[in-house]
């Protein structure tokens, strides 16, 4: 047995070493990611995916390890991913997200993983979607992915979730209406955390406001909760909201959400491929060299250049197919 | 490259002591030289410490004590490494740690002791000179 399949099936046998293993394999984008993901992919499709979105000092984490305890006490094993991002100037990460769920680490039904952006936008790293893959075919019944921070901009996170939970808690100095249109859309489930100070009222009901007028003839109706993340009060009350979404991603009108994010996740995979083959190409024969020298000494400016090289190697112009 | 591998460092606080200033500064210092740095947070039993670097599979493993208890939980924790078959991850330790303990501590198998006052940098040197080459 070579050593990737070797992993694969302690995957399978949800052996932690393994886990740790492959994750990493996945992240050091090595010969052997696409062999381990092909083998493992159709092992995929049991767990419920949920992605934790919300502004720093939210409460995210404490939230999370909640969140996991209750999952526990219910019997179901659960994957945590907790994103950090990696710093632009240095390529390095701080990840800290553990600190808040480091009891949890003993536990044989949890398996927890820090994960640095690597500079991937929009919150997850490129590597979330698969470990999570891997997380799911370990059978794991629950994986939680925490973004980073900011939660402004995180909605690559929809690509990976299937329920979404928004996190924010009253006086973080950001105005409710401040949340990112974006953010407010693809909530599933919002949740006020600090919900014991002063403002909690006062911000779901800011909430609701926004949400029914998004919400418009969506067939799943975005609930706001309240929880105090430090007591954990109003996390089985979350829990409960939790299943609920999942039950009702089961009937058929939420299948398309399913489809999309398959879709997506092969264009993107089919991007990569065929930027990295032309671009190949574009580079032969020595015009790319040319125009470079060009666009050094300011006679012609990149995107010109890109126009030139590209109808150069590739007759047809837009224009053209649509004669 | 995106996804390039970088080395992936825990740094815990073994212990009951509750003086992390110098975990913290060791930790930035790593993240500063490229490193991908897991802080877990004071008062870690060598139990949590080797099930987060096998779930983190991390290629380094950075002990800071400063209550003196080094020779009680050193040797519990190298155990265990070996136990769970983590016996590629390099050992570093910090601290308060007395020089006459050292030959000890390193017959344990950590590979480098920096006591108060060290210079982040040759922290940073003496790791990626050790790291092991893993996979």
């Amino acid at each position: 047995m070579s050593k990737t399949e070797e992993i694969v099936q302690g995957v399978l046998a949800g052996d932690r070493r393994s886990i740790a293993r492959a994750i990493t394999i996945i992240e050091n984008n090595t010969a052997e990611n696409q062999k381990l993901i092909a083998q493992i992919y159709p092992h995929t499709g049991k767990a419920h995916i949920i992605g934790l979105t919300g502004p720093g000092g939210s409460g995210k984490s404490t939230l999370i390890e909640k969140i996991v305890r209750e999952y526990r006490r219910r019997g179901k094993t659960v994957g945590v991913v907790a994103v950090d991002p990696t710093s632009p100037f240095t390529g390095g990460a701080f990840l800290g997200d553990r600190i808040r769920m480091q009891e949890l680490s003993t536990d044989p039904g949890v398996f927890i993983r820090s994960m640095a952006t690597r500079n991937y936008p929009g919150g997850i790293a490129k590597a979330t979607k698969d470990s999570v893959k891997i997380l799911d075919a370990a059978g794991k019944d629950i994986i939680i992915v925490e973004t980073a921070g900011a939660g402004q901009s995180e909605v690559e996170i929809i690509k990976v979730a299937q329920t979404v939970v928004v996190i924010h808690a009253p006086g973080l100095g950001d105005e409710i209406q401040a949340i990112k249109a974006g953010l407010m859309e693809i909530a599933d489930i919002f949740v006020v955390n600090k919900a014991d100070r002063e403002n909690a009222d006062k911000a779901v009901m800011d909430i609701q406001s926004i949400l029914q007028l998004n919400n418009k003839e969506e067939a799943w109706r975005t609930p706001v909760l309240k929880t105090v993340a430090l007591t954990g009060e109003g996390v089985p009350q979350l829990i409960e909201k939790l299943e609920e979404h999942r039950r009702f991603l089961e009937k058929e009108t939420e299948r398309r959400k399913s489809l999309l994010r398959a879709e997506s996740e092969l264009v993107e995979a089919l991007k990569e491929k065929v930027v990295d083959a032309i671009i190949e190409e574009l580079k032969k024969g020595g015009k790319f060299e040319e125009l470079l020298q060009k666009i050094l000494k300011r006679e012609i400016d990149p995107a010109s250049a890109a126009e030139k090289l590209f109808h150069g190697k590739f007759k047809r112009s837009v224009s053209d197919a649509e004669t | 490259m995106q996804s390039a591998r970088k080395i992936r460092v825990l740094i815990a606080k073994p212990g009951l002591d509750s003086h992390d200033r110098g975990a913290k500064v060791v930790a930035r210092a790593l993240r500063d030289a490229g490193m991908e740095v897991i802080y877990t947070g004071l008062r870690q039993t060598p139990e949590q410490i080797v099930e987060t670097a096998l779930q983190e599979d991390v290629d380094v493993i950075g002990l800071s004590i400063l209550s003196g208890a080094h020779k009680a939980l050193f040797p519990r924790i190298m155990k265990l490494l070996k136990q769970k078959g983590l016996t590629d991850v390099m050992v570093f330790a910090g601290g308060i740690i007395p020089e006459e303990d050292i030959p000890e501590l390193k017959k344990l198998g950590i590979k480098g002791i920096f006591g108060p006052g060290t210079p982040t940098e040759t922290i940073i040197q003496f790791m990626l000179e050790n790291v092991p080459e893993r996979i």
